[in-house]
């Protein structure tokens, strides 16, 4: 056992999760409550610190302090059950993602898989477990018509999920998210193809199958993270608040963070895979390979820049959420099947076609 | 109407706004009219006195058939076989005359509206506005008909004429004088059914004045029925004075328990809490009418007193417990007797389904010593009878005993004889109210009574339970004249109270098993199976009047004397 | 019957929904940056800015009692502001004013006169109904109690807030 990979593993297991994603998670709830009301005309929480900064110790010491009442009529084991179940592999997935070069030397990326994007895929899959036991659990008709609709709205957009970013992995020729990021720094992000390798016929003919990706891909995640326009399985004006209408205190506030973890890591994944991760455009102090060390300096340049994009995409999530209506539910399961999933099978026949055919 | 047997009435044809109708000859226009469903307004008539015909309110146009000179012809008759009718230029009181034939009256015309307009308007001229205050608003006929009939505004200009307020006439009763219309109802029922002429009126014009005679009172024992006949605010009972607005109350038709005449009564309850209690209309049982000391018995329900849960005693003291615990307590204690050595005291207050229930349980203890305490008091030559318990008529046919207090002395002197060990204590308040003593029921073994109200013998058993009162509870009975008369469930008992039928039931239930009994209409058609009296008679065919039931021979004295006026016509009845 | 909506035929592009979606994403960023400017603000900070100097006239708040010029209090407890109550919110219970009370010529008055205000939901029926000008709704809208019991006004309070008001119909001043 090597003693120094595990304490390193330990900082950056701690650095991340408890130092920065979960009071992510904290300031997002901040954040959607000022920016909606900033949309709204109106003014939001700003009482407690300066602009309401500290309103989410406010409201984590309201959940712990709150009476955790669990009613009679459910099923114990799951019913406790549940809220870790979608707590967890919302933390679980941020294990892969590379939220900085180097720093000192070691790679800021707490599990090096080659496998990056699959371990992504497969550990955000399991939260619908989470969702669909809290509304079995809770025996009461809302939260299982939740629970119902989260099963088959989730299960649906993986497919799409999975197969938008078929045609980047393509592309890249590598599922390490960290070579990804490499790649992109040096050859152009995927949404910026305007320096490296991208500056040719194939860079521009290949944006076009990318920008597709990127579409499908985004919607998916709203899909999976239960945001607006598809928060169909807790939408408060038909089923009271889903599948967490029986919870209270700290175990709904399990399901708040969990939702809003999953939103951060699905941004920090769609950073990664579209915006060029960590890497400052057009190759600025970018590093010479991925084995090349940097300056501590700019690897501190590089994880503030990956974290800058990642509360870019938060906002860009919160700016939708009070922007577009809800869908109604055949129109989400249309969506799902009948566009995205073709689209995206297309959409990697089209890439493979530019890749062969185009030098 | 029982007008069987007697010479077939001559009936008269009269036109009724236009539509022909039949009534018997002698029939009051006002009558008739109600019966045809054109109802008259009036003040000063009561169908119950004399007609003065002094408030004018129920003026009406009428007509007859035109009479014809002699040598000429007799005016056609119509398809109907009615004469054409020639209406009177001025309107006639409809409650002083009576029908005749080929008769028209207009109710409807414009000449009887103008004539109830002016006459609401002349008698709102004094009238203080004071409804906020008054305790008639709500049920007021001034109120009613200047709604109906009046002007809504007064042309009156001048300062209305000032008169005694809030004046004592009696004990029980108050005077407001400027409310009062002159209608006289209550100087005629105090003149023509109490007997007892202490009202009249003073000075002329708008300065009449109703007021006592000089150095009497209205004192006598029905000076509340004044109240209930005054048609406004002027007479108003000091008991119910500024108690509760009459549209919070909620009626129930009962009958009243003080004595066996069992007088049809209204109660006014608001959240399980007694108002007052009026008379109801029975022409066979109270008339109009009933006793003020009867009418005003009702304060105890309220009461502080009353018994809230079952008690069991405990090395000495008493000890609330369920219902459940105090009969299974009870049935334990109680299986430890033989019949000889049980003792049961029933009352005639209870109702013939509750003396149903306790004849059920005396079989299954097969005991024989039973009684029941009589009430005996003094007739008043009215509507209270001697008998002061309302049922005894049933403890004697239900129970099959001829003389329920034989056995009284018995019991007595076998509690302190030593040979009745348990005694069970029905509604009843031994000590208090029979003569009994607390060391005579301290020598019985155990000793189970229900009653409503903590008392002396309550505190001498070993279980006391709340039974419920006679508002709490519903039934029959039979009154003095053989009547048999329902008792309706006004409100709720305090507390855990029972209805005493419930309590037997489930004692019976742990003595000796289920009896399928869930409700008091399953124990009347028990009655009606078992007993031939009852034979035929469901609740509903009972009604809210009651029904002969078996024959008593005694008759109830205001009644016979208003039968008497009938048929001399003095009154309509 | 049912009624047939008509559906617009959408062309191409409106039916990829993009445009439409970007359109409302601008609405909102307008009104984000707007907001942020501090150009939009209709929102008051309550505790600090109140209502109360902008009150209507006609605002409904607490109901309340109140007495005449001459101190007497107007109620006579005819109670149809109990049975108008729509939430039945008011119990009164009347009693007769004393012989050597000054006012003894009125007869009646409340003596007790409780408005559940938790119940009471402003309508204002009772003032419409009053005969005697004696309840009116009054200004006040915070208020707040720690208990049910604390949140019953009774007639001290009712009158504390009612307060004196002149200038009515005063009936009962000619009567002798």
């Amino acid at each position: 056992m090597d003693w120094t990979f595990l304490a390193l593993s330990v900082v950056k297991i701690i650095g991340l999760v408890f130092l920065v994603i979960l009071p992510m998670v904290a300031y997002s709830v901040w954040a959607e409550r000022r920016v909606s009301a900033a949309i709204q005309d109106r003014v939001g929480p700003n009482r407690v610190g300066i602009a309401g900064l500290l309103q989410p110790m406010a409201d984590g010491l309201k959940f712990i302090l709150k009476e955790d009442f669990t009613p009679d009529h459910v099923r114990k084991t799951y019913y406790w059950m549940a809220p870790a179940l979608t707590m967890i592999p919302a933390l679980l997935t941020c294990a892969v993602l590379p939220f900085g070069s180097r720093l000192f030397g070691e790679k800021m990326v707490i599990a090096d898989l080659d496998v990056g994007p699959l371990f992504v895929f497969a550990i955000a899959s399991l939260s619908v477990y989470g969702i669909v036991l809290a509304g079995w659990a809770s025996n009461s008709k809302y939260p299982f018509f939740g629970g119902v609709r989260s099963t088959s709205q989730m299960i649906s957009y993986e497919i799409a999920l999975g197969l938008s970013i078929v045609p980047l992995l393509m592309i890249f020729g590598t599922l390490n998210l960290g070579e990804i990021v490499q790649y992109q720094a040096e050859n152009g992000w995927a949404l910026l193809p305007l320096w490296g390798e991208s500056l040719s016929l194939k860079g521009f003919l290949l944006f076009i199958p990318i920008f597709i990706s990127f579409i499908i891909f985004m919607t998916s995640i709203f899909a999976e993270t239960n945001r607006l326009p598809f928060d169909l399985p807790e939408c408060e004006t038909e089923l009271v608040a889903g599948y967490h209408t029986e919870y209270s205190s700290m175990k709904f506030a399990l399901f708040f963070l969990g939702e809003y973890a999953a939103m951060i890591i699905g941004s920090g994944l769609a950073v990664t895979l579209f915006f060029g991760g960590w890497s400052l455009p057009f190759g600025w102090l970018a590093p010479e390979s991925i084995e090349a060390d940097v300056p501590w300096w700019q690897g501190l340049i590089h994880i503030g820049v990956f974290f800058g994009k990642v509360i870019a995409i938060i906002l860009f999530f919160i700016w939708i959420r009070w922007s577009l209506p809800r869908f109604r539910y055949d129109q989400l399961m249309r969506l799902g099947w009948i566009f995205f999933f073709e689209i995206a099978v297309i959409n990697v026949i089209l890439t493979a076609v530019i890749l062969i055919w185009v030098k | 109407m029982s007008d069987e047997g007697k010479p077939a009435v001559e009936m008269v044809d009269v036109q009724i706004d236009g539509e022909w109708h039949s009534f018997p000859k002698g029939t009051r226009m006002i009558e008739a009219c109600r019966i045809a469903g054109k109802e008259v307004p009036h003040y000063c008539y009561h169908p119950k006195l004399s007609s003065p015909g002094n408030c004018r309110m129920c003026l009406v146009e009428m007509g007859m058939p035109p009479r014809t000179a002699p040598g000429q012809d007799p005016p056609e008759k119509d398809e109907s076989g009615h004469l054409p009718i020639s209406w009177m230029p001025r309107p006639v009181i409809a409650c002083a005359n009576t029908v005749a034939p080929n008769m028209g009256i207009r109710t409807e015309s414009d000449l009887t509206h103008a004539c109830r307009q002016g006459v609401m308007e002349l008698l709102l001229i004094n009238h203080p506005l004071d409804c906020p205050i008054c305790d008639q608003a709500g049920e007021c006929r001034l109120q009613e008909f200047s709604v109906e009939h009046g002007n809504g505004d007064s042309r009156f200009r001048d300062n209305k004429v000032k008169k005694p307020k809030n004046v004592d006439v009696g004990p029980r009763v108050r005077l407001d004088d400027e409310r009062c219309i002159m209608c006289s109802r209550c100087i005629r029922f105090t003149d023509e059914i109490a007997d007892d002429p202490v009202l009249g009126f003073t000075e002329r014009g708008s300065y009449t004045t109703l007021t006592v005679h000089p150095g009497q009172q209205l004192a006598n024992n029905y000076s509340l029925n004044t109240v209930d006949i005054c048609p406004v605010g002027a007479l108003t009972s000091n008991d119910f004075r500024f108690q509760m607005r009459v549209w919070f109350l909620k009626e129930t038709n009962t009958i009243d328990t003080n004595c066996a005449t069992g007088a049809n009564i209204t109660v006014y309850s608001r959240q399980n809490e007694i108002y007052r209690i009026t008379p109801r209309q029975n022409n066979e049982v109270n008339s109009d009418w009933m006793p003020d000391s009867h009418r005003l018995n009702f304060h105890w329900i309220n009461s502080e007193a009353r018994l809230t849960a079952p008690l069991v005693r405990e090395n000495g003291s008493f000890k609330e417990v369920s219902w459940p615990d105090a009969i299974s307590t009870t049935a334990e204690r109680l299986r430890a007797y033989d019949g000889g050595d049980v003792a049961v005291i029933v009352s005639a207050r209870m109702t013939n389904e509750e003396l149903l229930m306790a004849k059920r349980l005396i079989a299954l203890l097969g005991t024989d010593q039973v009684a029941a305490v009589p009430r005996a008091g003094e007739a008043d030559g009215y509507l209270v009878s001697a008998d002061r318990n309302p049922n005894m008529n049933g403890v004697k046919l239900v129970l099959g005993m001829d003389d329920p207090a034989a056995k009284l002395d018995a019991i007595k002197s076998g509690l302190s004889g030593g040979s009745v060990k348990a005694l069970i204590v029905l509604q009843e308040n031994l000590i208090d109210d029979a003569g009994f003593t607390a060391e005579e029921l301290g020598k019985a073994d155990f000793v189970l009574s229900t009653y409503p109200m903590a008392n002396p013998t309550a505190d001498a058993s070993d279980v006391a339970l709340p039974g419920a009162c006679w508002a709490e509870k519903s039934g029959t009975m039979i009154n003095v004249t053989g009547r048999l008369q329902r008792l309706n469930r006004a409100v709720d008992g305090p507390g855990l109270t029972l209805e005493p039928w419930e309590i037997v039931r489930d004692l019976i239930q742990a003595l000796g098993g289920g009896n399928g009994i869930y409700s008091a209409d399953d124990l009347f058609k028990q009655l009606v199976a078992e007993y031939p009296e009852f034979e035929g008679f469901t609740l509903s065919k009972v009604g809210e009047l009651g029904v002969p039931l078996i024959e008593t021979g005694e008759t109830i004295p205001l009644i016979e004397r208003e039968k008497e006026r009938i048929a001399k016509g003095i009154v309509v009845g | 019957m049912a009624i047939v909506v008509k559906r617009p035929k959408l062309k191409w592009w409106e039916q990829l929904y993009l445009p439409g979606i970007l359109k409302g994403l601008g609405i909102t960023l307008r009104h984000f940056f707007a907001t942020l400017r501090g150009k939009t603000k209709v929102t008051m900070q309550y505790p600090e800015e109140k209502w109360n100097d902008h009150l209507p006239e006609h605002y409904r708040g607490a109901p309340a009692l109140v007495t005449d010029e001459q101190d007497r209090e107007r109620c006579v407890a005819c109670q149809l502001c109990e049975f108008i109550c729509p939430p039945r919110a008011i119990t009164i219970k009347p009693e007769e004013i004393p012989s050597e009370d000054k006012w003894a010529k009125v007869e009646k008055r409340p003596r007790e006169f409780d408005i559940d205000m938790i119940r009471c939901i402003y309508c204002g029926l009772c003032e419409e109904v009053c005969p005697e000008q004696a309840i009116f709704l009054r200004k006040d809208y915070s208020i707040t109690g720690t208990s049910r019991a604390e949140m019953v006004h009774h007639k001290k309070k009712l009158y504390e807030i009612g307060g004196q008001r002149v200038g009515l119909v005063n009936k009962w001043n000619e009567l002798k």
